[in-house]
Formats: C-alpha cells, sequence, structure tokens
C-alpha cells in the first residue's frame, strides 16, 4: 500500500488541479486575460519538463528547444489546416508535429552528441536559427515572416482537457524514466561520462535517446501552441523563448521536476499578474527569480533532499 | 588458455612512449599486481586495457576474444571492469544508485518499460534493488544506501567504486590505487575485503598500488613497470628481491 503512497498523491493533485480548473472556468470566477493563461501553462510545463530532462538530467546544455517546438508548431499547423474533423486533426497533429522534431532531434543530437563540453549548446544555439531562417524563407508553406495564419483554435481552454491530459502524460513519462534503468544511465552520464562508459553505458546512444524524447515532447508542445494562437511567426522561435524555457528548468532546480512544473506556472502566470504594478513589473519579477534561486541553493532545501533520499533508502529493503 | 593475454602492448602521447612492448599473461582466478614509479605508464596500461586508449600497437585479448578497437562500454560487457586512481563515482546520485546503474545490462527491461512502469518493469526493479543491496552489504555500505555518493567519507568511495565495478559482474577487475589516500587500519580492511571479494565473487584481479604492504600481503604475482618497460615479471618475493625492483622503486 504505502508503496504506492506517491502515485495516489499524483493522482488525487492531478484530479483536484483539473476539477479547480473546470470550475474556475466554467464559472466564470476568471478573468478573460487568466483563462488566457490555461494553455500557455500547461504547454510550458511540458516544455519545461522535456528540457529538464536534457538539462537537468542528461546534463547537457540544450538552447534549441524552441526550435523543436516551431517544427512541431510548423507540421501541426498543416494537418490542423488540412480540413480534417478536429477529433482526428488534433491528435493527429500532435503526434505528427511531436515525430517531425524527433526526426530533427536525430538529426542535429547523432552528429552533435558525440562531442563533449559546450559544443551541444553552441550548436543547438545556431541549430535554432538556421530554423527559424527556413521558416522565414519557406514562404509558399510557412508563410514566411508573415506568418501562417488561419490555424483552426483548437486548443484554447475550451479544449483544456484534452492539453491537460498530454501534459499530464509527458510529467508521467518523464517522472517514470527517471526511476527507470534507462534514467539511471542519463544520470550517470551526466555525472561522469567516463565511469558511466566504463560500466557499459552506451554513452552516445542514451544521450541521443534523452535529446530525441525531449525533442518530442517540444514539438507536441509546439501543436499546442499553434492551435492555442492561431498563427504562426518565426520569430515567435527565436533564441528569446529557448531561454526563457531554460530559465524554468533552472529555476526548478535542474532535475527536479515538481520544480520545473511549479517554475513553468510562476513564470507563466507572474508577468501577467504584474502587469497592474507597471513601472515595477520588472523588478518584482527579477526579485521572484533571485529569490527562487536564493531558496534551490538554501541549506534548507537540502536538507529537505536529503531527508527524501533516506526515506527512499529505507524503503530498498 | 590464460584469462588476459597482453602481446607487445605499446602507446605513445606524441613523442613520448608511455607504455612500450608489454607483455602479460593473468590466469584465471589468480591477484596479479602492477606496480611502478610515478609515472610509469601503469593507469595508462589499465586505459588501454579497457578501451579508454587505443594501443599503437599490441594484442590484449580476453579469454580469446581480441578487445583492441573495443570502445570502454563493450569491454566491460565483455567482462573487464575497473575503479580510477582520482576517483570517479556519480556523485549526485545515491550509493545505491550508483550500484543500480552498473546492473544496467546485468538486470535489463526495455524503454517501454521505463516509460510506463509495466509489472515485468516492477518485477526487474526489485531484482536490481536485491542485488543492489547484497553487494552494499558485502562493501557495509548498506546503511549509506540513500546516501549522496559525494556525501560519503573518502574510504568509502574507493569502497562504493569497488563495489560498482563488481556490479557489472565482471571476469577481471582491475583496480587503480585501492588504497591511496586510506590510513592503515583502513588498507587493512580493505586487504580483508579484497580478499573475501574473491573467493565471494571468483573475480581475477589485477590491481595498481604504491602500498607495499598490500602488495606484498596479497598479491601472487607482480608486474614492475619503469619508464612504460617491463623491469621485473613474477612472483611477488621474488620480485621484491630483485636487485634492479629495489633500486629503480623500492630503494636501498
Ligand atoms: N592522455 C595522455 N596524454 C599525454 N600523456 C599522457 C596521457 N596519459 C598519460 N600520459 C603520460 O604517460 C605517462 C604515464 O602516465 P600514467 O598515468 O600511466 O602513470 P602511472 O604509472 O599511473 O603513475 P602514478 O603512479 O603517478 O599514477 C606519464 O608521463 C603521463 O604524463
Ligand atoms: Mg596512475
Amino acid at each position: 500500500m504505502k508503496k504506492y503512497g506517491k502515485q495516489i498523491i499524483g493522482c488525487v493533485a492531478a484530479a483536484a488541479v483539473y476539477a479547480a480548473v473546470m470550475i474556475l472556468v466554467n464559472g466564470g470566477f476568471l478573468s478573460r486575460q487568466m483563462m488566457s493563461l490555461i494553455i500557455p501553462v500547461c504547454m510550458n510545463i511540458i516544455l519545461a519538463v522535456s528540457l529538464c530532462m536534457v538539462v537537468g538530467f542528461l546534463g547537457e546544455l540544450s538552447l534549441g528547444h524552441a526550435a523543436f517546438m516551431s517544427i512541431g508548431a510548423y507540421s501541426g499547423a498543416l494537418i490542423l489546416k488540412s480540413g480534417l474533423p478536429t477529433v482526428a486533426a488534433l491528435p493527429l497533429a500532435v503526434l505528427v508535429g511531436g515525430v517531425c522534431a524527433a526526426l530533427l532531434g536525430l538529426l542535429v543530437g547523432i552528429p552533435v552528441l558525440r562531442l563533449r563540453g559546450d559544443y551541444l549548446a553552441i550548436t543547438t544555439l545556431g541549430f535554432g536559427e538556421i530554423i527559424k531562417s527556413v521558416f522565414n524563407a519557406a514562404t509558399p508553406v510557412t508563410g514566411g515572416a508573415g506568418g501562417l495564419k488561419k490555424i483552426p483554435p483548437v486548443t484554447t481552454y475550451r479544449n483544456f482537457t484534452f492539453v491537460y491530459i498530454l501534459m499530464l502524460l509527458v510529467i508521467l513519462l518523464v517522472s517514470n524514466l527517471v526511476k527507470s534503468r534507462h534514467g539511471r544511465a542519463i544520470c550517470a552520464i551526466r555525472d561522469n561520462y567516463i565511469a558511466a562508459e566504463a560500466i557499459g553505458i552506451k554513452v552516445s546512444f542514451f544521450k541521443t535517446m534523452a535529446f530525441v524524447i525531449a525533442a518530442f515532447m517540444a514539438g507536441m508542445a509546439g501543436v499546442v501552441y499553434a492551435g492555442n494562437i492561431g498563427i504562426l511567426k518565426p520569430v515567435n522561435f527565436d533564441y528569446n523563448t529557448s531561454i526563457e524555457i531554460l530559465v524554468m528548468v533552472v529555476l526548478g532546480g535542474m532535475g527536479n521536476i515538481t520544480g520545473s512544473i511549479i517554475a513553468a506556472f510562476l513564470l507563466t502566470v507572474l508577468p501577467e499578474m504584474l502587469r497592474g504594478l507597471s513601472n515595477y513589473r520588472m523588478l518584482v519579477y527579477a526579485i521572484a527569480l533571485i529569490a527562487m534561486m536564493l531558496f534551490n541553493n538554501s541549506p534548507l532545501k537540502r536538507m529537505l533532499v536529503e531527508k527524501h533520499n533516506m526515506r527512499q533508502a529505507g524503503k530498498i529493503e | 588458455m590464460a584469462l588476459l593475454e597482453v602481446k607487445n602492448l605499446g602507446i605513445s602521447f606524441g613523442g613520448l612512449r608511455a607504455v612500450d612492448g608489454l607483455n602479460m599473461t593473468i590466469e584465471e582466478g589468480s591477484l596479479v599486481g602492477l606496480i611502478g614509479p610515478n609515472g610509469a605508464g601503469k593507469t595508462t596500461v589499465f586505459n588501454l586495457l579497457t578501451g579508454v586508449y587505443r594501443p599503437t600497437d599490441g594484442i590484449i585479448r580476453l579469454d580469446g576474444t581480441d578487445l583492441v578497437g573495443k570502445n570502454p562500454s563493450q569491454i566491460c560487457q565483455a567482462g573487464i571492469a575497473r575503479t580510477f586512481q582520482n576517483i570517479r563515482l556519480f556523485s549526485d546520485m545515491t550509493v545505491a544508485d550508483n550500484v543500480k546503474a552498473a546492473l544496467h545490462n546485468q538486470i535489463s527491461y526495455s524503454l517501454a518499460g521505463s516509460l510506463l512502469h509495466t509489472p515485468h518493469y516492477r518485477k526487474k526493479e526489485k531484482e536490481i534493488d536485491g542485488r543492489a543491496m547484497e553487494i552494499l552489504r558485502v562493501f557495509e555500505l548498506d546503511q549509506f544506501a540513500g546516501y549522496k555518493a559525494a556525501n560519503l567519507p573518502y574510504g568509502k568511495q574507493r569502497k562504493l567504486e569497488i563495489a560498482r565495478a563488481l556490479a557489472t559482474n565482471p571476469r577481471l577487475l582491475l583496480l587503480d590505487e585501492p588504497a591511496a589516500g586510506m590510513n592503515p587500519n583502513e588498507t587493512a580492511e580493505l586487504m580483508e575485503t579484497i580478499k573475501f571479494l574473491r573467493k565471494e565473487f571468483q573475480v581475477t584481479i589485477l590491481l595498481i598500488e604504491h602500498d607495499m604492504k598490500l602488495v606484498a600481503g596479497i598479491c601472487e604475482e607482480l608486474t614492475v613497470l619503469n619508464f612504460g618497460e617491463v623491469l621485473c615479471q613474477g612472483k611477488t618475493a621474488d620480485v621484491l628481491k630483485d636487485p634492479q625492483v629495489i633500486t629503480a622503486y623500492l630503494g636501498e
């Protein structure tokens, strides 16, 4: 019974959040502005949790997450615009968006992940800019800088259930993966790739695997974005977007899934909440960032983590 | 047939001949020492045996299979495990996870199992937990299972590295200065552990060590390296009496 304690807490929390959002939306308790944030929150959680796997668990700095998102967004948008009924088009778009992003992840990952150090950061940064230029240039398909317009609004708050399930799925898959032999291999590579090789872990394979799975998830988030915003412009996917996602992961405490979720929520909602403060907005935002950073490095946090680990070890017997 | 056969092994770094013309055979079940002054090329031999470096010439055979050109993870799967002179643990992972990571190829299941936590995954993970604790118990590390590896005291980190190497179920275990930084008590304890695990895991051991008490106490045979070349090879007692070894390494 105790063994499933965590899963039960997770399920209850997921159901409670779902019920709360449904009540708030249907009861008319939310302003228009807040309603418009519901889907972006879910989308950013998907992006942050997936990037958390690469940056936090694999320990590789990827600055191209927005690029994978954009590939998912454009390929998914083309399917959404194809005229298929939404029930078929939306799942298909999400799947295709994910697969296209994953394929590009594979293409970029295979050569680059063999390199060590900061090469990945620089290459993914360059890759992101290249993708942006391609979308800008391929006007007949993507609408170029003017944007890909009239995407059916299939992932607005009215379709919250679908997006929410997608988000839960991503969280579940990533947290499951971490607690498995594949996850241990990925973390071992992060901590010491020479030792990881020496205990028989195929380093390049597992790096690529984590990278491709994360790209797949970012691609799915891209489709959610497309169906939410209705128009896609290449500028929306520049490195600023990648950095924003990275900030969520870093604030979440690198390799902490719950942290990434909370940070993604706060960093999506906070800027909107602070709008009323006008001039003080950036100041408060910056202070909030610093406060979260301080908490991450505090002895209090370390103590909590140690306690958690001890409890986990107690269960092994 | 010998478990490990090394013939005319050599490697150059630019102009430096770090290892030259090394011949060595290790019989199954034996405990062999590799000694020599600082910079003699001992660690380099380990790096050659485990595929970290590719030899410029020579042959390495484990139980008849050629290992040259294989990468470290393939060589581990072929049956050679090692520890490192400057400890390389997975420092942000728990003590238990360090060993469980090394069971990666021993107790296996699919990626789908990992993502979905299927019943098969649960069964295998239970096996992994059990095996990891079994190994940790041998090294009296079981009560530290939940500690972050980086938080272990130095002597225990060395032990954990050996535990992790053994988890890969090697036929040949390479220990690079296992007693470095240990006090005499810890070293004595380590000697007992090495003797014990040799029987318990039926593993052949090649170890590098500067602590001559440990070397004389447990090694049956020795190879002495000096400037990358073999100075002397044979039964421990004979090697330690060899005048050349005494001048080049042991002193007086
Ligand atoms: N990757 C490398 N590139 C260049 N030179 C190297 C490399 N690895 C080792 N060497 C050189 O090879 C020689 C042997 O080094 P090695 O580390 O094998 O010595 P060792 O016998 O293990 O010494 P110690 O007892 O100090 O650990 C040294 O001169 C070292 O500088
Ligand atoms: Mg050495």
